[in-house]
């Protein structure tokens, strides 16, 4: 855990209430994709935790979808605005563990780590599947981020605006090659891949209300099938067979 | 050179400055951050016989110049606790622990603080009667000055450590409760635990948290804890611990001056996890600011008396 001062660097709306902010700062505390930083917002007493879309020397880049007060104000500030910033917090996804079979699933903005992950995993020589999913095609974002990796981008929109209609799950039924999935999105999404049957193993990163961010205040525990663990500070990823719902 | 320490029912601190419970674990993450041996104490989170899981998510949520919190008292219990945590506890800090002792029942508030006589570097028992009361359909032992008195008692037969009881601000008369633990033999006091708050979602239409309720914690409740600290100081000899809100020296010292030997600091740590440590880093030059080379002095001083050890 890092505590360091980030400058906002510019911020653009994608679609609907997703924006993607970047910032300045020291990043050497981030150590893995999806891991999140919690950022101190002028006015606010909580820290908001937002999940790390990417990172490189020195720049920080976040999707922020408009959720309550605290993120409509925090995409709206002005450049140059100065933020305090506990970075290097949670385990996120363990590459070494990705199965050969991988494929990594995005719901809404739950698809922001997986560009982070995405490029991880380019880096290792490895090309991954990916299936990305949201309400409608006016909702999508980050499409052609993830394209200019090189990647195939499979959709599926649950009015059939943009890709398949439906679900990423409705997409997974007809790649029967994939067994190893990363997952991050909305949680009706996480237990509708994690219950696929043909799905053996994978990593799911899970979202939660926090106080600290870092473990001390328990706020955000689930209980998992190895006792009580603190989304923060033990996750957010958590293990395919160690999830319960 | 300013002299830091304070003494609370013949402990001595370093310094004033205690870590709250339930905003500091026992440790562990705090002691991945900084040294533990800058803080005078801390008051580890608070711990049942029974582990507990506690209250379902949502349990956070901001708040005006606060957070709510309806965490639910989730701990892995004692034994666990005197296992696994105490020994870790030994090698990350030197100093004197507060035990933070839950119970739902006379009996177990009893056992729990018999209990920790093997624990050694538990020097005071900071006896949490915010906790539902079964024998009286789920209302606070510290919800009125006989049932506060009752779990004083209780407590004070189990144990020769320092008894303190932490008390609720939802009362009417937190005074009155205070005079019923000095009456049983209470060593100290710790005052405030949370404020009963809710939140509701605009975008659900229902209560944000889980558990409907939650406990209101930061700086917007620190002008409510000043004037309870400074009631019980009037109504009591006791020696307090003040707490309600703390977030920089200058807070501490304010909180002294109304009454308090000692200070919490909760809230604060979970949103700056330094925070405990900048606030001891500018307690020196406060008391130069204040005029005092012993920070005792401080203590009550806004009523014009001295000190209480």
């Amino acid at each position: 855990m890092k505590e360091s001062v980030f400058a906002l660097r510019r911020a653009r709306r994608l679609a609907g209430g997703v924006w993607e902010l970047v910032l300045a700062g020291d990043t050497s505390a981030v150590t893995a994709p999806g891991q999140f930083v919690n950022l101190e917002l002028p006015g606010k007493f909580l820290r908001r935790p937002i999940s790390i879309c990417d990172w490189g020397a020195g720049e920080l880049t976040l999707l922020v979808k408009e959720a309550g007060e605290g993120t409509r104000e925090l995409v709206r500030l002005p450049a140059g605005t100065e933020l305090n910033v506990l970075s290097g917090l949670g385990n996120g996804f363990d590459i070494a563990r990705m199965a050969e079979d991988a494929i990594l699933v995005g719901g809404g903005i739950g698809i922001a780590p997986l560009y982070g992950l995405a490029k991880r995993v380019l880096e290792t020589g490895r090309k991954p599947a990916l299936v990305l999913g949201f309400r409608s095609g006016a909702e999508a974002f980050y499409l052609e981020e993830f394209a200019a990796l090189g990647l195939e981008v499979r959709t599926a929109t649950e009015d059939g605006s943009l890709g398949a209609r439906g679900f990423v799950t409705d997409v997974l039924k007809g790649l029967p090659d994939f067994r190893y999935v990363l997952a991050c999105g909305p949680t009706a999404m996480l237990k509708a891949v994690h219950a696929l049957p043909r799905i053996t193993g994978g990593q799911f990163s899970f979202e939660a209300r926090m106080a600290c961010g870092f473990g001390a205040c328990v706020g955000c525990t689930i209980q998992t099938k190895k006792g009580l663990r603190r989304v923060c500070k033990d996750g957010p990823v958590f293990h395919k067979e160690d999830i319960l719902w | 050179m300013v002299d830091l320490s304070v003494t609370l029912a013949g402990v001595t601190l370093k310094n004033p400055i205690i870590p709250a419970s339930g905003t500091f674990g026992y440790g562990r993450e705090f002691a991945e951050a900084y040294d533990l041996n800058i803080l005078g104490s801390f008051s580890w989170k608070g711990t049942t016989r029974e582990p507990r899981s506690g209250n379902p998510q949502p349990r956070i949520a901001e708040a005006p110049a606060g957070m709510l919190n309806a965490v639910g008292l989730q701990n892995p219990g004692m034994e666990a606790v005197l296992r696994e945590e105490v020994p870790n506890i030994a090698g990350i800090f030197r100093g004197p622990v507060i035990a933070n002792v839950c119970g739902f029942s006379l009996e177990e508030y009893a056992e729990n603080c018999a209990r920790l006589d093997e624990a050694e570097q538990v020097r005071i028992l900071e006896v949490n009667i915010s906790c539902p009361n079964v024998h009286a359909g789920g209302k606070n032992f510290g919800s009125d000055p006989q049932s506060a008195a009752a779990v004083t008692r209780a407590v004070r037969a189990a144990t020769k450590k320092p008894v303190f009881l932490k008390l609720s601000p939802n009362v009417t008369d937190i005074a009155g409760i205070a005079r019923a633990c000095e009456a049983e033999g209470a060593d100290g006091l710790c005052l405030i635990n949370t404020l009963l708050g809710m939140r509701i979602d605009l975008n659900t239409k229902r209560p944000l948290l889980a558990n409907r309720t939650g406990g209101l914690s930061g700086p917007a409740v620190f002008p409510v804890a000043v004037r309870m600290v400074w009631d019980v100081y009037e109504a009591v000899k006791l020696p307090i611990i003040g707490c309600g809100g703390v977030a920089s020296a200058e807070d501490a010292a304010e909180m002294m001056l109304a009454g308090a030997s000692a200070v919490e600091v909760g809230a604060a740590n979970l949103r700056d996890p330094w925070a405990c440590k900048t606030i001891i880093e500018n307690l020196p030059g406060v008391c130069e600011r204040l005029g005092v080379d012993r920070i005792s002095d401080l203590t009550g001083a806004a009523h014009g008396t001295g000190p209480r050890g």
